[in-house]
């Protein structure tokens, strides 16, 4: 049962990143969500120090608004202060990170928050975590509640806005002609990225959910050229390296989050070469076929 | 200035600037144009074309003046206006088919929650039929060449059923045909009162294609009528006599004179 309740956990995970991963992809804004990911650890373990619980809620707040934070400052040393955009994305969530870095060695006796833990995550124990409820029943772990909730609230949000951050993503200046706010999109979509971090973290930890923010969505990105099913394959793909990097971490008896961004990494390296659109296997098959054809 | 009196201006501009870093890129423009012509922008690279553009839009913010369209504010009429923005400005690699990017048009009116439905989809393959792209509906646009694109830019403006309609350089790396193709469709669009204005670059086309031509380096050098303003003064004025094809262009004005579109 443990592992089933680990596999579905990771899988809620790598759904929901991938979803948002193509978009942040489209956008050319995958760096953002990385430093997006790191930079609401201060967001994590303020939320902690104030509400003294790991209680979703307050936390989600927390990180939603570090990571609005985030990608406003982002902004506004690219714009005001002039610096390059990977600059400014490398000065702002380092930062943010060192921040939360020493706020959980400052306070690590006052809360239950382990470094590594929040680093690396730790999947293998969302199975002791569990609800029991009154009557003594038992309904599984609460990891999985948690990330089923963000799940759903995540996939609402794009297919009711699939229209706006459709438009928003691939042409912008044109949304705004239009009266479609991109700014309002942008920071959106970037509230969900922080929301989706932040239930994430327990699982995959801060620094592999970019993994799977990434990975699942770049993979589909070489398989279709229609960004509906780029998102039904990012979510397919994220839910086959939850299931066989969990199988890899237990032949291998190691850390099953970092297997299961492994698995994301071999999976994409494997489309790569093998995707039937955009794979360079395809493609050398297909400049071969026309350099023979003249002579035939 | 010539202006129908039956009709509000399609545009007002009033003392408008634009600054980037305390650097104005347009200086001063302050311009009125009646509705149903078809309208170039010409003026030197860095002149502030697509600026120009950009800020009566609202997407640049003005350093002082103000705009009005259809004698309102921006924001009241942004469901009568379009945009044909340039072709290089997008990601032509994004996951997207020629129909997915003609109802972009269609998003305007539809608001909030609402899929486009099978009347916007009509209205999407009649702007395709238009540009001649209704074959290459289901095409990802990846796929597309430049001319193409810049059809499918145009039949997405179309699908808007605006009233006034901004295009920045639409002719930009287009073929001939495809050239042709578009200023004929503008034609009809102005023939039914719209008013369009387009960023151009080709001087020699000038003549041939607008009713009213705006010219522009940083301050309004002049706009009005074609006739009456695209002079070799007036060019100077613009370029500064950098181009030796200004000369030609004068001369070739003053060859042929100006072709008689009513004779058509």
């Amino acid at each position: 049962m443990n592992d089933i309740y680990i596999i579905i956990t990771a899988s809620l995970v790598a759904t929901t990143c991938g979803l948002l991963g193509c978009f942040l992809i489209l956008r050319k804004m995958a760096m953002v969500g990385d430093a997006i990911s790191h930079a609401v650890l201060p967001g994590i373990v303020l939320a902690f120090l104030f509400s003294g619980s790991r209680d979703s809620v307050t936390m989600l707040l927390g990180a939603g608004l570090i990571g609005i934070l985030t990608t406003f400052l982002i902004e506004f040393f690219h714009k005001k202060a002039r610096l390059q955009t990977d600059a400014s994305i490398g000065v702002t969530f380092t930062w943010l990170f060192a921040v939360g870095v020493v706020l959980i060695s400052l306070f690590a006796g006052k809360v239950d928050l382990d470094q590594d833990c929040v680093l690396y995550g730790e999947i293998a124990y969302v199975p002791l975590d569990i609800i029991i409820l009154d009557n003594g029943t038992n309904i599984g772990p609460k990891a999985i509640y948690v990330m089923g909730t963000i799940f759903l609230l995540i996939l609402v949000f794009i297919i009711a806005f699939y229209k706006e951050l459709f438009l928003t993503t691939f042409d912008p200046a044109f949304a705004n002609a239009i009266g479609i706010s991109t700014a309002l999109w942008h920071y959106l979509l970037m509230s969900a990225v922080s929301a989706t971090t932040v239930a994430s973290f327990e699982s995959v930890g801060a620094i592999l959910v970019v993994a799977l923010l990434i990975a699942p969505a770049a993979t589909a990105y070489l398989i279709t050229d229609n960004l509906k099913w780029m998102m039904v394959i990012a979510a397919i793909s994220g839910i086959i390296s939850s299931i066989t990097g969990y199988y890899l971490a237990v032949w291998l008896d190691g850390s099953i989050a970092g297997a299961i961004a492994t698995c994301a990494g071999i999976l994409f390296g494997l489309t790569l070469v093998f995707s039937p659109t955009h794979g360079l296997v395809f493609k050398k098959i297909n400049a071969l076929e026309v350099s023979t054809k003249p002579s035939n | 200035m010539e202006k129908e009196i039956s009709l509000v201006p399609a545009l007002e501009v009033h003392d408008v600037t634009v600054a980037f870093d305390r650097k104005p890129v347009l200086w001063n423009i302050d311009l009125t144009l009646p509705q149903g012509k078809l309208v170039g922008i010409i003026g030197p690279n860095g002149a502030g074309k697509s600026t120009l553009i950009k800020a009566v839009m609202g997407l640049l913010p003005l350093s002082s003046g103000y705009v009005k369209l259809f004698d309102k504010p921006i924001d009241d009429v942004r469901k009568r206006i379009s945009y044909v923005p340039q072709r290089e400005s997008v990601d032509w690699d994004f996951p997207a088919s020629v129909l997915d990017i003609v109802l972009m048009g269609r998003y305007g009116k539809l608001g909030l929650f609402k899929r486009p439905r099978k009347a916007d989809i009509d209205v999407a393959m009649d702007c395709l039929r238009k540009v001649g792209m209704e074959s290459f509906v289901n095409r990802q646009i990846s796929q597309l060449s430049g001319g193409q694109q810049q059809r499918t830019f145009l039949a997405r403006a179309l699908a808007q059923q605006a009233d006034i309609y901004f295009m920045d350089e639409p002719f930009a790396g287009v073929d001939a045909a495809t050239e042709k193709a578009i200023i004929n469709l503008l034609r009809s669009m102005t023939d039914q009162k719209k008013t369009v204005i387009v960023v151009h670059h080709d001087l020699q086309s000038v003549p041939q294609y607008f009713d009213y031509v705006i010219m522009l380096n940083t301050r309004l050098v002049a706009y009005g009528p074609t006739e009456s303003v695209f002079t070799q003064e007036n060019l100077t004025g613009t370029y500064g006599g950098k181009l030796t094809l200004l000369t030609d262009v004068g001369d070739l004005i003053r060859r042929e004179g100006f072709p008689n579109r009513e004779a058509k």
